[in-house]
């Protein structure tokens, strides 16, 4: 349960956690008791605590993925009392703190849930498919070397502004977890659109977001349900109307790869 | 005893590279397939190093320990990258950058190297925009800079307060690019545990796949580790917490020296420390000095008031005070050790005393007053100049007061930030000559796990610059170098003898951690080694205390591996095991640390030693005895290692005592 105020003292909880040994064996709930945590410690901090003392009488300490523990690598990917990344908006799962928590709460932890992204053990999921997406397209084609100058295209301050916005994403995947369609549109129209929106992304605007979708759709991911959980999830607060653009973009797209000319084939060779 | 030559070129500086490198030998485009290369981590070094060699031809193979190339460290970095552009017309040159950071190094790094960094700094900026990186702009369109410690010129161009994000994303669509196109073979999730050393060259790695267990070789013509730093050692730092030494360390096990680790540098400005339990420190960037105002109480007894009760007069901005001509923006390791001062004296705030204040009430007026004359208001109230100022301070660095927000439950609007100093960079790292390469042939180190480029203190804004610069603009080409003097596909099999062993080797040290069943968890000594390294490796040092720490050290490997608890196995995914398998590294290293910290009898950067310190407090550095790099090469298990020089020759910068005063 959520604490209306910060708890300033020492709190006890029990977490509920989900541990499966490996994607072919069933998982299930077991709770652990975690006891007079300091309101300061940090939510993976406390299971640092849980599997310390899980370590000292020899059995399996709880799997889970983090890293960075600032908000920012995106590896961190806990459903946390039904909510992926916890009660709060706009951070990751290792910027949720215990003085959240009531005193003698039950915490449900859990991995997450999309058929894109299977259990590896307990709490840690194969994300290698955001991988996938972005190898095809979310690129641009620049050799090193070949730049020009950085001040030759300048770029107004409200474009820059905005393809930031989109380019905050941390890749963690909680839009797909929060989307009873494990949609990845959140995700991939913040790469669409970051680099749709610069001048240096144009030549390959179209290819990008086709190919992009293309990929998204083989995996396995769902399509938007316009309830937009995804942006209310997602920890840097990406907004849907990234959605909105990426499928103009398509359409776009989709219209003038159906109708372009084609070039004259066999141009090769040559002395 | 090992051969450390440098390879600088002759001639000029500003022209060494440019001559050096028209001169490389090359692979011919169509023999480029024939040799791969395999390249350990893909951080902005690592990354920036696989797409540009496969976009040459190479084949590449690139590992990673994360689940993706993207959650690699350099990720976290906030404030920003420098550049010699001098866009902002205010007198920046490749000159002042390679002087700036040669001079923060405090004398201690490679002229030749410095200047080729700052050479190459312009084209990262111009690589990373046509990238479609998205930095801070100004309502013309142009780049924005701002400016960092250690400089007074503005050259640092950042993307908001996530710059590392940023410019890592930009080398991981590059290298995303080049595996999609099937131009480098990504693997995930291994941890390399060997190096593999054919007839004195690098030609491959053992990796230990994570989720299965299993051990896998991996043989190409060359290797290169670009896995960052070790800072973890200290168990608290701003360091990701599966940033590790395993790889550069085995590497030094097999032969490769490791250089000037005692060289750590401390953070000035960083959250405290609130507890036992906690596991890692945050960083506030060194971008907020641009605008913060550091100070501590005068008097002792001021330091449990609240901030706000303390009036003007008995508050002591010491770094205004002791540095003027550089003010907040002193280097990091001035910074640090002036707010250790304060703190030593007494003087430090918050519940631990070990804490300064970080203020923002100056800039909130400051910019709350502009903004409302730009608006025309006549007489604004002062809770109007207050609601204007936090939205500009806000708009600059939101994103951090956010952070700082969230640990520790405070407004820095509201009332000063206080911040401590905490381990964040080494500056050490495995020793490299001129084309990046160790002194085992075959074997290229990059990025913060080279020691090339920093000397003993790094400025702020020059890890990306360094990262970016070794992996785009200088090992493609000095990579090319050392191949050409091989035959193509000459790389081994990996059912060589060496393979066989170097795989032994790293099985045989995971069943022996699995094999101990003692009765402390991994952590509990992680803890152990990281406070003997905290209070006798880190900001201060004496003889006696690293004496001390090197004997403390160990006693606790040998409870480590006694009485270290590993549950599970080793046949599939195991957490426990892969933070043993890092810290039973770390003990070692730490050891090693104290070693080279006890050997240098200086003071320099970072290093900072108590017996040789000037009048007030500064470092002493002794040019004559220690112009040089202390570079270690082991010598078997149980022995002390050996101690070899690089002497430092300065053809065209004078040393100097370094002044920020």
């Amino acid at each position: 349960m959520v604490a209306e105020k910060p708890s300033t003292k020492n709190i006890s909880v029990t977490i509920r956690v989900w541990r499966q040994p490996s994607a072919a064996q069933p998982g299930r709930f077991v709770d652990y008791p975690a006891r007079d945590l300091n309101p300061n410690m940090s939510l993976l901090e406390m299971l640092d605590v849980v599997n310390d003392q899980l370590e000292r009488i020899g059995e399996d300490p709880i799997a889970f993925a983090h890293d960075c523990r600032e908000g920012i690598c995106g590896t961190c990917s806990l459903v946390i009392d039904g909510k992926p990344h916890g009660p709060h908006h706009g951070v990751a799962s290792c910027q949720t703190y215990m003085r959240s928590f009531e005193d003698g709460s039950v915490i449900t932890i859990e991995p997450f849930r999309a058929r894109p992204f299977p259990v590896i053990k307990d709490l840690i999921t194969d994300r290698s498919a955001f991988d996938k997406i972005q190898q095809a397209g979310g690129f641009i084609s620049i050799r090193t070397g070949s730049a020009c100058d950085a001040n030759a295209t300048p770029i107004p301050k409200e474009t820059a502004d905005l393809a930031m916005d989109a380019a905050q994403c941390i890749g963690c995947g909680a839009c797909v977890a929060a989307c009873k369609n494990a949609s990845a549109m959140l995700f991939v129209s913040a790469k669409v659109s970051q680099l749709g929106l610069l001048p240096q992304g144009q030549p390959e605007r179209d290819s990008r977001v086709l190919n992009m979708v293309a990929k998204m759709d083989e995996l396995g991911f769902g399509n938007c349900t316009n309830q937009y959980e995804c942006s209310a999830a997602c920890p840097k607060l990406i907004s849907h109307d990234f959605i909105a653009r990426m499928n103009r973009d398509y359409i776009a797209a989709s219209f003038r790869a159906a109708f372009k000319p084609k070039p004259a084939a066999g141009s090769g060779g040559g002395a | 005893m090992a051969t450390l030559n440098s390879n600088v070129p002759p001639g000029p500086l500003a022209d060494k590279w440019r001559t050096y490198k028209s001169n490389l030998k090359l692979v011919n485009p169509a023999n480029k397939r024939k040799y791969e290369v395999v390249i350990v981590g893909a951080g902005l070094a690592g990354a920036s190093a696989a797409a540009t060699l496969s976009e040459l031809g190479y084949r590449v193979k690139c590992i990673v320990f994360h689940d993706s190339p993207r959650r690699a460290h350099s990720i976290a970095a906030q404030g920003g990258i420098n550049a010699a552009k001098n866009y902002q017309n205010d007198g920046d040159s490749v000159h002042r950058l390679f002087y700036d950071t040669l001079k923060g190094g405090d004398y201690r790094a490679r002229e030749s190297n410095v200047h080729r960094l700052a050479e190459v700094s312009v084209n990262i900026i111009d690589q990373c925009v046509a990238q479609g990186v998205p930095f801070a702009r100004e309502y013309g369109g142009l780049l924005a800079n701002r400016s960092f410690g250690g400089a007074q010129v503005s050259r640092t161009f950042y993307a908001r307060g996530q710059t590392g994000q940023q410019l890592l994303l930009g080398a991981y669509s590059a290298l995303s690019k080049q595996v999609g196109a099937g131009a480098v073979e990504l693997v995930t999730q291994h941890e390399m545990v060997d190096l593999v050393v054919v007839d004195g060259h690098a030609r491959g790695v053992i990796t230990r796949d994570l989720v299965t267990g299993k051990f896998h070789r991996h043989s190409g013509e060359a290797v290169i580790i670009a896995t960052g730093g070790y800072g973890n050692v200290f168990n608290l730092s701003t360091y990701a917490r599966g940033s590790n030494t395993t790889a550069i360390w085995r590497a030094y096990k097999r032969g490769a020296c490791f250089a000037n680790p005692c060289y750590t540098q401390i953070h000035p400005t960083c959250i405290p420390v609130s507890g036992d339990y906690q596991s890692k420190l945050t960083l506030m960037s060194e971008s907020l000095r641009n605008d913060g105002r550091i100070w501590v109480p005068k008097k002792n007894e001021d330091c449990k008031k609240a901030p706000a009760d303390i009036p003007e007069e008995d508050r002591d901005y010491f770094l205004e005070r002791i540095y003027p001509s550089f003010g907040n923006l002193a280097p990091r390791d001035v910074s640090s050790r002036a707010a250790k001062r304060m703190c030593d004296e007494g003087r430090g705030v918050g519940e631990t005393g070990l804490g300064v204040y970080l203020d923002f009430a100056e800039a909130i007026q400051r910019y709350g007053k502009q903004v409302a004359a730009r608006a025309n208001l006549v007489n604004p109230s002062k809770e109007k100049i207050l609601e204007l100022g936090e939205a500009a301070v806000k708009e600059r660095y939101g994103n951090l007061f956010d952070i700082y927000h969230e640990i520790t439950n405070e407004s820095a609007y509201k009332q000063p930030m206080r911040i401590y100093p905490a381990v964040h960079y080494t500056m050490g790292g495995l020793w490299v000559d001129y084309n990046l390469m160790s002194n085992v042939p075959g074997l290229f180190v990059l990025g913060e796990a080279n020691f090339s480029d920093h000397g003993a203190n790094r400025l702020g804004a020059s890890a990306l610059m360094q990262g970016l610069a070794d992996g785009y603009f200088v090992v493609p080409y000095t990579i090319g170098n050392y191949l050409a003097t091989l035959k193509p596909n000459s790389r081994p099999s990996t059912d060589a003898p060496e393979f066989k062993a170097a795989e032994e080797n790293a099985a045989s040290i995971v069943k022996r951690l699995l094999a101990a069943k003692g009765k402390e968890p991994v952590n509990h000594y992680h803890k152990k080694l990281g406070k003997l390294m905290w209070d006798y490796c880190g900001m201060s040092r004496t003889k006696e205390g690293l004496e001390k720490a090197i004997l403390e050290i160990g006693k606790l490997r040998e409870e480590f591996w006694a009485n270290v608890n590993v549950p599970g196995s080793g046949d599939n995914m195991n957490q426990a095991l892969e933070r043993a398998n890092r810290v039973a590294d770390f003990i070692e290293l730490g050891q090693l640390m104290c070693r080279d910290a006890l050997a240098r009898e200086e003071s320099c950067g970072g290093h900072f030693r108590e017996e040789h310190q000037y009048p007030d407090g500064e470092c002493k550095r002794d040019d004559e005895k220690f112009a040089h790099v202390a570079a270690w090469e082991f010598q078997g298990e149980g022995s002390v290692p050996l101690r070899n020089i690089e002497p430092l020759n300065y053809e065209f910068t004078k040393m100097s005592v370094r002044s920020y005063k």
